[in-house]
């Protein structure tokens, strides 16, 4: 490790980790999001399960994959040591509450939001990846296509409103986890850096509203 | 015109750093034009002839520039005003018979010393590690010695204009330093003297930081909204930006 010790020891190295990974995130987060809004070709998942399919079988996707979830244990395990170092730095509480407000709510939830992500994701991997990646668990068929797999998750309603908060919680993490991350690599520009938070506020509106869109649409049946 | 107010205060006693501390009510009469600091001279006056301990509280100038008076007042840093200290927030931003709830900066980095006053010795302490500039004595150098554009010039000072009183470290969540440290920093690496020093600075100044406790800092923005000087959150912006230059330069 030697020079790179201090990404993992002093505070602002470890807030630098959470920022790269953290934006390797979004950028996954395009492309799932991507494949997914494939589903409106209205063609009974043919598009969307020709697109999961080479997500599978291709061998780059797979190995970028490994690094996927290499920087998403680091984003998680890093996240909540800090959250919980942060936690020890005042031991004494305050009795009152701020009258006036100085920082929004979910820019300072950031732990609890990532805490119900991963919840989240620890059912939507069970859901979707583990059937689609691993065939000992039944695998992909011509007839049990992932959007088959979709279909009869969606028809409970149960975890439709499980879907749907997870994506609530997406968003708010994004709203403040997006230009945070900018701020964390030390950019600060009069054009860009306003350019970035507008970008971010786009994004962490739109793609979350794609992803909780399917599982409301296919439970009402809006798409065949 | 009425000229006198009735205050009620729950205020933060503590005897000294080891000892618990709870809130005591006390109701003052005060006047509108009185400083918060003033109002608490009058509680003070009205303690000792009561024979009671008063209030320990930190204040200097008494004009918003030397940083030295703190409080945390109903929940927020120098009070409900924005961009003042508390020794320029006055009795009429407040109601006729209002409770005001006032207590320390609280952070394990600022031990409390007596009921208000905390001990920001880390602050000078994270000082000190940046080391030394030196400065000749006698003459005054002259003025255009060393040419400094505007624009930087502008920028160095408006980070310059923090007086290190803490508020934005009682306001994080997290109990964090970064944007004192950050207005040093941004000041300091945008002016030609001490460039010598830029990097090994920042990674001195940033250790000293995390070894006396301060949190990382989160981007919530809670600092910059409370601090009296209004310096800005890109100050933190510079620090990441200049500390991970310093570290990938092996530092």
């Amino acid at each position: 490790m030697g020079v790179l010790s201090f990404l993992f020891s002093s505070s602002i190295g470890r807030k630098l980790v959470m920022a790269v990974t953290g934006v390797s995130l979004i950028a996954f987060l395009v492309v799932h999001c991507a494949i997914n809004a494939c589903v409106y070709f209205m063609d009974g998942g043919a598009t969307f399960n020709a697109a999961a399919e080479f997500m599978a079988h291709n061998l780059f996707i797979r190995l970028a994959e490994v690094g996927l979830i290499g920087g998403l244990l680091i984003h998680i395990v890093q996240g909540l040591s800090l959250t919980l170092d942060n936690m020890k730095k005042r031991n004494n509480k305050y009795g009152s509450s701020p009258k006036r407000s100085n920082s929004t709510w979910y820019s300072r939830s950031m732990g609890l939001l990532g805490t119900i992500l991963l919840l989240f994701l620890v059912m939507h991997l069970k859901d979707f990846w583990i059937v689609s990646r691993f065939d000992a668990q039944g695998g992909l068929t011509e007839t049990k296509t992932l959007y088959h797999f979709m279909v009869e998750v969606f028809a409970n309603p149960v975890p439709v409103t499980l879907y749907v908060l997870g994506c609530i919680s997406l968003a708010y993490h994004l709203l403040h986890g997006f230009q945070s991350a900018f701020q964390t690599f030390g950019l600060n520009h009069p054009i860009l850096t306003p350019m970035i938070k507008s970008i971010g506020v786009a994004f962490s509106i739109i793609v979350p509203l794609v992803f909780a869109s399917i599982p409301l649409v296919i439970h009402l049946g809006l798409i065949k | 015109m009425k000229h006198s107010m009735k205050v009620n205060l729950q205020v933060w006693r503590q005897k000294n750093t080891q000892a618990q501390g709870n809130f005591e009510n006390y109701s003052v009469e005060t006047n509108p034009d009185m400083s918060f600091l003033e109002m608490f001279d009058v509680l003070n006056e009205q303690l000792i002839h009561d024979g009671k301990e008063p209030v320990a509280f930190d204040h200097d100038c008494r004009e918003g520039i030397c940083g030295m008076c703190s409080m945390v007042i109903n929940g927020n840093p120098h009070g409900p005003k924005q961009a003042i200290t508390t020794c320029q927030l006055h009795m009429r931003s407040f109601n006729d018979g209002d409770t005001i709830v006032v207590e320390p900066w609280r952070a394990n980095a600022f031990p409390v010393i007596k009921d208000l006053s905390v001990n920001r010795s880390s602050f000078d302490r994270i000082i000190a590690s940046g080391g030394f500039v030196s400065v000749n004595t006698g003459n005054a150098v002259d003025a255009n010695n060393i040419l400094i554009p505007k624009d930087i010039a502008d920028e160095a000072f408006e980070a310059a204009t923090c007086i290190g009183c803490g508020a934005c470290v009682s306001a994080c969540k997290n109990a964090s330093a970064m944007l004192f440290v950050g207005a040093k920093v941004t000041q300091l690496s945008l002016l030609p003297q001490g460039q010598a020093e830029r990097q090994s600075r920042v990674v001195a100044m940033v250790n000293q930081m995390d070894a006396e406790g301060f949190g990382a800092c989160t981007n919530t923005g809670a600092c910059a909204a409370e601090c009296p000087k209004g310096i800005p959150l890109s100050v933190i912006s510079t620090l990441n930006r200049e500390y991970t230059k310093a570290k990938l330069n092996g530092r």
